[in-house]
């Protein structure tokens, strides 16, 4: 059966439909969940699509993170059900504190919209399975503040635990580290400023997207955990 | 006991020592444009400013904290200062 994914839906998120489009041409399923709901669908994995929830107000993700649909996507992440979550989805998993860290305002101030080139630098998280570490893909970027930041500990943390997920190869907005991707412990929700689901057509520019979508998918069919 | 007393709170949000502030340093790079080459260590941050109905001051001060520290400011790259005085 077609894995289901659940794209979550804050008001201003503005990605959804490219989610959707993205994990339906790649055979999977998908379904928008609003942010107001409390529970969740038999969900094979989720998607935390890019936007501006609830305007990105006092900053990107700060109010999201106290959306009722919040408390169900941490429960469905504790239990180990793959959540992704794709630029302003990256910073409300950081401010809900699924993920560690911070997106900050961009080295230079600049809004930067252009497709760059990442690294996978680990293969085994939700969005990564089986990708070969060092496989590089030409993904677009469309954020003002994807300038990721973290203290030394919790960069040593996750260096030295292989959860730097994607790198750029050459850092557009000042994150430390270079890192443009990060997952949990669990290794089961990963963040990305880069958004794939911008990347599943040749004709749009790249088809490099559906390395990552298509492991999620893989990851999502491999994980049901208890609604 | 019943909150009897209004406060006024002040909260400032600044970006943590060392972490790069961009929008202040953008600032003091315009500063030379109005003759003035003296000005530096420009932070950018937030300032907010609500009322509480609380039992004293202790209790006001308490609840402020909270605001600050669970929404106001992202404690990963931020710091709150809260100043809070009767109405």
């Amino acid at each position: 059966m077609a894995p289901r994914i659940g794209v979550v839906l804050f008001p201003g998120t503005n990605c959804e439909h490219d989610a959707v489009h993205a994990v339906e041409r790649l055979g999977g399923d998908a379904e928008l969940v609003w942010h107001g709901a409390t529970s969740l669908g038999a969900y094979d994995g989720l998607i935390l699509p890019g936007g501006f929830a609830h305007g990105d107000y006092l900053r990107p993700g700060a109010i999201a993170r106290f959306s009722p649909v919040m408390e169900a996507v941490a429960g469905y992440a504790a239990a180990g059900g793959p959540v992704v979550g794709i630029c302003n989805g990256f910073q409300v998993l950081t401010e809900a504190g699924l993920l560690p860290g911070a997106l900050q305002k961009n080295r230079g101030l600049r809004f930067l919209c252009t497709t760059v080139t990442i690294r996978v630098e680990s293969g085994r998280t939700a969005l990564t399975d089986g990708v070969e570490v060092g496989t590089e893909l030409s993904i677009p970027i469309n954020h003002f503040e994807g300038n990721y930041t973290c203290d030394a500990d919790t960069l040593a943390e996750l260096r030295a635990e292989d959860r730097v997920v994607l790198r750029y190869v050459d850092n557009p907005n000042g994150s430390v580290d270079d890192i443009a991707g990060v997952c949990n412990a669990g290794r089961n929700v990963v963040g990305l400023m880069p958004h794939p689901e911008r990347a599943v057509d040749a004709l749009l520019g790249s088809l490099d997207g559906t390395v990552l979508l298509g492991a999620l998918l893989r990851s999502a069919g491999a994980t049901t955990p208890a609604a | 006991m019943a909150p009897s007393q209004q406060f006024s709170v002040q909260v400032e949000v600044l970006l943590r020592d060392g972490i790069a502030d961009p929008q202040g340093a953008t600032i003091e790079r315009a500063l030379p444009a109005l003759g003035l080459i003296g000005v530096t260590g420009v932070r950018a941050g937030k300032s907010f400013r609500f009322d509480i109905a609380a039992a004293d001051e202790a209790d006001a001060l308490a609840q402020a904290t909270v605001v600050a520290d669970r929404l106001l400011a992202n404690p990963v790259i931020e710091e709150s200062v809260v100043t809070v005085r009767p109405a």
